[in-house]
């Protein structure tokens, strides 16, 4: 079988995901070719130069409705004759593309790839896409349906994480993400984005609130409380599903919350042959890559389960990965992997995570896979795991080897 | 028989006029709809009929589907029940929406004739469907008339279009109190919520006026002309949306996910929004003809409408003249006393209240007054109402004030000896013919029959608490007791509305034969370490109002205990509950008596709201590391309580299933959706029921051992309304 490599990533900063966000102006397309032009030119990749691009994007209505991936292509200064593909894994439609693309590879499909993903939060809100899942009565209360957020504080309660230790979690997010922007180590692949006249519009993430601390947290209301207990009781629908509770904490808030952003991130993957070809240097191997479903009420707990199995099936044990990112969707998703694994706190989000800097749903695999591999190469790591918990119930999971 | 006779006036307007013979209530049944769609070809036919209204004979409009030809639709519907049910609705669809089109051309929706309905008082179920595929819906200014579509209160959901034509009139949102809690309203407030059009002195007048007026326009219903919205939006329409994912979460979150009806209306609800009337009709066609399959809604039809409507009339009324209770007498002004006297007075009846001292008598009467208070400042009764009933009740120390009292309600103190001495006192005074009653909830009331000098003439009548609230009263037939007791205590059952079971004496009767040993199953499952909470949302999934651990903190710990005691003593070396006691005698020594004390299973604020599950209990019984499942943990709920009900069918307590089914959902809020334990047996089917039984016996004891009764049931393959319901005798 063919190995799949990264030979390139690079992702937008992220804007805040509201009406007065730095990137609320800019077009999802945009966004997308800002990310596909800059992997265009740092790799000259000319013509066909790749198979496909996949591309991820949960809420696909509107601007982002109709094959965005395709659009972005003919936007960017791709050719042609590179088509495209929108996906939608939810929070993990970054990842699956890379996934999905890597897999393309090593199955001999095409020798390169460009995959990742794009979410304007802003411009096309989250859940503006309906869902039956949420709305068909036939669907919804089989599957105990509840809002991600709800699913995050049964979490809490499973398993014990109390809103001092998810705050906790919280302020050091924010406080590794301010070290990492002022330490540079996202510079490898930051492209700001740029106006029609090549004005910079943003360089920087912006959601991130470095003074965060225990007392500013202890000031924020729970998020879920009022949809949980009172209207219109999701918490009772959560106790269907988990009769052993007898309530459900709401521990969750705006700030140890994954906070919503607009952005883009690309990753360039191929095989060996295709990058001599170019005259590209692979700079890592993707090892293995994984996906599982779960408990659609509970929902996030994905990242445990497909961890185990992607371990499982590449022959590896949890010591044998170096560094970790696991999507700060909620604080208690990645307390709940460490505690899983009993994984030390100093290998995991080690620049922050989406709780600091935000989660632009269909972007955020890709581009903490490569916050992971910058990481990995800063610190002279060979292996690092990413994984994202799942809407609905699932979990996605990456290995990377340095080459 | 003629229900609906159609009569074409010289005005070009053609009244039919629904009224069934024999019933003071109109209710359809399939044959009277062919009748009326009959009568609808003959007037849209007729060039002299301009147009049409349908009113009612009787001073209602109609009180909705014969609910005992719902009850048998399914095995009247052929060997392919489905297919069966399924054209029978659509052929119910057809009918009205022949009405709503009244032979206008489809596409240009001209050439119809107006089709009004007059509705002279209560139009419900059916009764509304009809008229609301009608025009234009007059009714009567009558605030006594019930405007509403209840079909969810006995299993089912409106299915002849009533759910699709009154969400896409009021949108789903504003539909679902109408729909999903059954609610009724007057015509005025029917009105303003806009499931009628008009409320006029002279529906049948006004709607007439109408026909003569309305033009083509005026009868095309919204959702046939071209641009129809819904209103709230539908279901991916962004202000529809969250109505939608709203409305799965808190029928989810009420009902426990207890109730398959109003899942199934919600789904007609939501799939019809996103389609075409037609269509819509339809797909509420395919869901009601699911619900109706479901062995669910025949369950609770027939035992929350049919046979409590049976019982309610005397089904097993021995033969005795007139027994109405004219002048009551109560014996102890406690809260049983208190509210026995609240409910006699209201229904009319004179009442002497009698305690040990003025000021406790005074007492008991208080809380009527206080009671009618409330019901003033909510507009439920008028002062005159207010002073009427009060003044009925005659609060004193004096036995002779019995005097003339034709039954007499003794609730004093679970003691034996007082129980004798307020007995012989009051029969001192009492007539010779007047029926002494016991409200004793644990005594057997042969025993205290010993006391009375006419035992054939002593009675038990266990009232539930709060007794204005509880709607089951259980009879207790004494070994002595002749039949004018029972026919008394019947009369007056039925005098205050409530509905009767009458059992035969035996250790805690039925209703409490059957509740202790849930109470005590929970108890249990506590000291073995299943998590409460667990224990808790089990009997919540399972459709019961509170979970057996609620349950014991409001009937008191201490109570738990002291009947404990008492069947310990009486049964000796065969009790089977030290288990139990382990954990209540604990409580109880923690000073943990329940509600009453702020303080038991769950732990009370200082308001006395319960905070949550008491933490504490969990230092004394740690939970478990392996926890049971769910469905073991309802299996033991169950059948703690259904195999009582087999046992007292088996010794003759119970003498009829329709009581035992009856007064469990409306006694102790037994899970509607079964029909009550007999029910839900006959849903087991009675070898899974006997196989389930030897599972629970082999785990957890010979209680759960199977009842011979249910034994030989399995190996026959019977069933209990097989065998035992009214129709199987008859035959």
């Amino acid at each position: 079988m063919t190995d799949a490599y990264i030979f390139d990533a690079v992702r937008t900063p992220r804007g805040k995901g509201r009406s007065d966000g730095g990137l609320h102006e800019v077009t999802a397309v945009r966004l997308s070719t800002t990310a596909l032009d800059a992997l265009k030119d740092r790799n000259g990749l000319e013509g066909h130069a790749v198979e496909d691009v996949i591309w991820g994007n949960v809420t696909q209505v509107g601007e982002q409705g109709a094959c965005l991936a395709r659009t972005a292509v003919l936007a960017s200064g791709l050719d042609q004759s590179i088509p495209g593909v929108s996906i939608n894994r939810f929070c993990a439609s970054g990842l699956e593309a890379v996934n999905m693309a890597a897999n393309q590879v090593r199955g001999g499909a095409g020798g390169g790839y460009i995959a990742g993903g794009v979410e304007s939060m802003s411009r096309v809100p989250m859940g503006s896409d309906g869902g039956a899942i949420a709305a068909d009565p036939s669907v919804a209360m089989d599957m105990y349906f509840v809002p991600q957020g709800i699913g995050a504080d049964i979490i809490a309660t499973e398993y014990g994480f109390t809103r001092d230790e998810a705050d906790a979690l919280a302020v050091e997010s924010q406080r590794r993400a301010k070290a990492a922007w002022d330490d540079a180590r996202f510079a490898k692949s930051i492209v700001p984005v740029r106006d029609v006249n090549g004005l910079t519009i943003l360089d920087r993430d912006e959601h991130m609130r470095p003074e965060t601390d225990m007392q500013s947290l202890g000031a924020l209301k729970p998020s879920f409380k009022e949809q949980g207990e009172a209207m219109p009781g999701f918490d009772k629908v959560a106790m269907l599903k988990y009769p052993h509770l007898e309530r459900v904490e709401h521990i969750h808030h705006a700030g140890n919350s994954s906070g919503i952003v607009d952005g883009a991130a690309a990753v360039l993957i191929g095989s060996k042959e295709w990058g001599e070809a170019r005259g590209l240097t692979p700079r890592a191997r993707i090892r293995a890559t994984a996906k599982i479903g779960t408990d659609p009420t509970i929902m996030l707990t994905g990242p445990v389960p497909v961890t185990r199995k992607i371990l499982r099936e590449s022959g590896m044990e949890i010591g044998d990965i170096d560094l970790f990112e696991v999507n700060e969707a909620f604080a208690a998703v990645v307390m709940r992997f460490m505690q899983a694994f009993d994984v030390d706190p100093g290998r995991v989000n080690v620049n922050g995570g989406a709780i600091a800097m935000g989660h632009p749903l269909g972007a955020t695999g890709a581009m903490i896979l490569g916050t992971l591999l910058d990481e990995m190469e800063r610190t002279d790591r060979e292996t690092g795991l990413a994984t994202l918990c799942i809407g609905s119930g699932m979990g996605a999971a990456t290995i990377l080897e340095r080459v | 028989m003629t229900e609906f006779t159609m009569d074409k006036g010289a005005d070009g307007v053609a009244v039919i006029t629904w009224d069934v013979p024999g019933r003071s209530m109109n209710v359809l049944s399939f044959e009277a709809l062919e009748e009326l769609d009959r009568l609808i070809d003959d007037a849209l036919a007729d060039d002299a009929v301009k147009g049409v209204v349908i009113t009612s004979g009787k001073k209602d409009f109609a009180g909705g589907m014969d609910l005992k030809v719902l009850a048998r639709m399914r095995d009247a519907a052929g060997d392919d029940p489905a297919q069966g049910l399924f054209d029978g609705i659509m052929r119910m669809h057809q009918a009205l929406r022949k009405i709503e089109r009244a032979g206008m051309d489809p596409k240009t929706l001209k050439g119809g004739k107006p089709i009004a309905a007059a509705l002279p008082g209560t139009a419900v179920g059916i009764g509304l469907e009809i008229p609301l595929a009608t025009h234009r819906i007059f009714a009567a200014d009558n605030p006594k008339a019930k405007i509403g579509l209840p079909e969810i209160k006995v299993g089912i959901f409106p299915g002849a279009g009533g759910t699709t034509r009154l969400v896409r009139k009021l949108g789903a949102m504003a539909a679902s109190p109408y729909l999903l809690e059954g609610k009724t309203v007057d015509p005025a407030k029917a009105k303003s919520a806009g499931i009628i059009d008009a409320v006029a002195d002279n529906p049948l007048a006004a709607a007439k006026e109408w026909v003569l007026g309305a033009g083509d326009a005026d009868i095309v219903k919204p959702w046939d002309a071209k641009g129809y919205k819904m209103p709230g939006g539908t279901p991916y329409h962004p202000s529809g949306f969250m109505t939608f994912v709203g409305a799965s979460t808190m029928v989810n979150a009420q009902t426990h996910g207890a109730f398959p009806a109003a899942k199934a209306l919600l789904s007609a609800v939501y799939e019809g929004a996103l389609v075409p009337f037609d269509t819509a009709l339809r797909i509420e066609a395919r869901w009601f003809t699911h619900i109706l399959m479901n062995p669910s809604s025949a369950a609770m039809i027939r035992s929350l409408f049919v046979n409590k409507e049976a019982l309610e009339k005397g089904a097993n009324r021995p033969e005795a003249p007139d027994q109405r209770v004219r002048k009551l007498g109560v014996l102890g002004a406690g809260m049983m006393g208190a509210g026995i006297a609240l409910v006699s007075a209201q229904a009319g009846i004179e009442v002497v209240l009698i305690d040990r001292d003025q000021s406790a008598a005074d007492k008991g009467k208080a809380y009527t007054e206080s009671y009618l208070e409330k019901g003033q400042k909510r507009g439920k009764t008028t002062p005159e109402t207010a002073a009427e009933t009060l003044a009925r009740i005659t609060p004193t120390t004096d036995y002779a004030a019995l005097q003339g009292c034709d039954l007499v309600i003794e609730a004093v103190f679970e003691d034996p000896k007082i129980k004798a001495e307020v007995t012989r006192a009051a029969e001192a005074h009492l007539p010779e013919d007047a029926i002494f009653a016991t409200n004793t909830s644990t005594l057997p009331i042969s025993d205290l029959a010993k006391a009375s000098a006419r035992p054939e003439q002593f009675i038990g009548i266990h009232f539930f608490s709060p007794v204005e609230k509880m709607l089951l009263v259980e009879i207790i037939k004494g070994r002595e007791t002749g039949d004018r007791a029972v026919a008394k205590a019947l009369d007056y059952v039925r005098q205050i509305r409530k509905t009767p079971i009458a059992v035969n004496d035996a250790r805690f009767f039925y209703a409490n034969r059957c509740i202790i040993p849930y109470i005590n199953e929970g108890i249990r499952m506590v000291g073995e370490g299943v998590t409460p909470a667990l224990i808790e949302n089990a009997a919540r999934q399972l459709g019961f109002p509170v979970g057996p651990l609620q349950l014991v903190d409001e009937t008191s710990i201490d109570l738990g205990v002291k009947i404990a005691k008492a069947t310990r003593a009486a049964m000796g070396e065969s009790y089977p509950d030290d288990a139990v006691d382990e954990v209540l005698f604990w409580m109880a020594d923690e000073g943990r008596l329940g509600r009453k004390a702020n303080a038991g299973f769950y732990a009370y604020d200082e308001s006395g709201k319960r905070t949550g599950l008491w933490e504490g209990l969990a230092a004394q019984y740690p939970p478990a590391e392996a926890q049971p499942e769910l469905t073991e943990v309802q299996h033991r709920l169950m059948f703690a309580q259904v195999l009582e009900a087999v046992r007292a069918l088996e010794e003759g307590v119970l003498e009829d299933i329709r009581e035992g089914d009856v007064g469990a959902i409306l006694g102790w809020g037994f899970a509607p959706w079964s029909g009550g334990p007999f029910g839900w047996l006959d849903m087991l089917g009675a070898a899974r029921a006997a196989e389930l039984c030897d599972a629970l016996s082999a785990t957890h004891g010979p209680r759960f051992d199977c009842p011979a009764l249910l034994r030989e049931m399995a190996d026959k393959g019977e069933s209990f309304y097989g065998r035992f319901g009214v129709e199987a005798e008859a035959a």
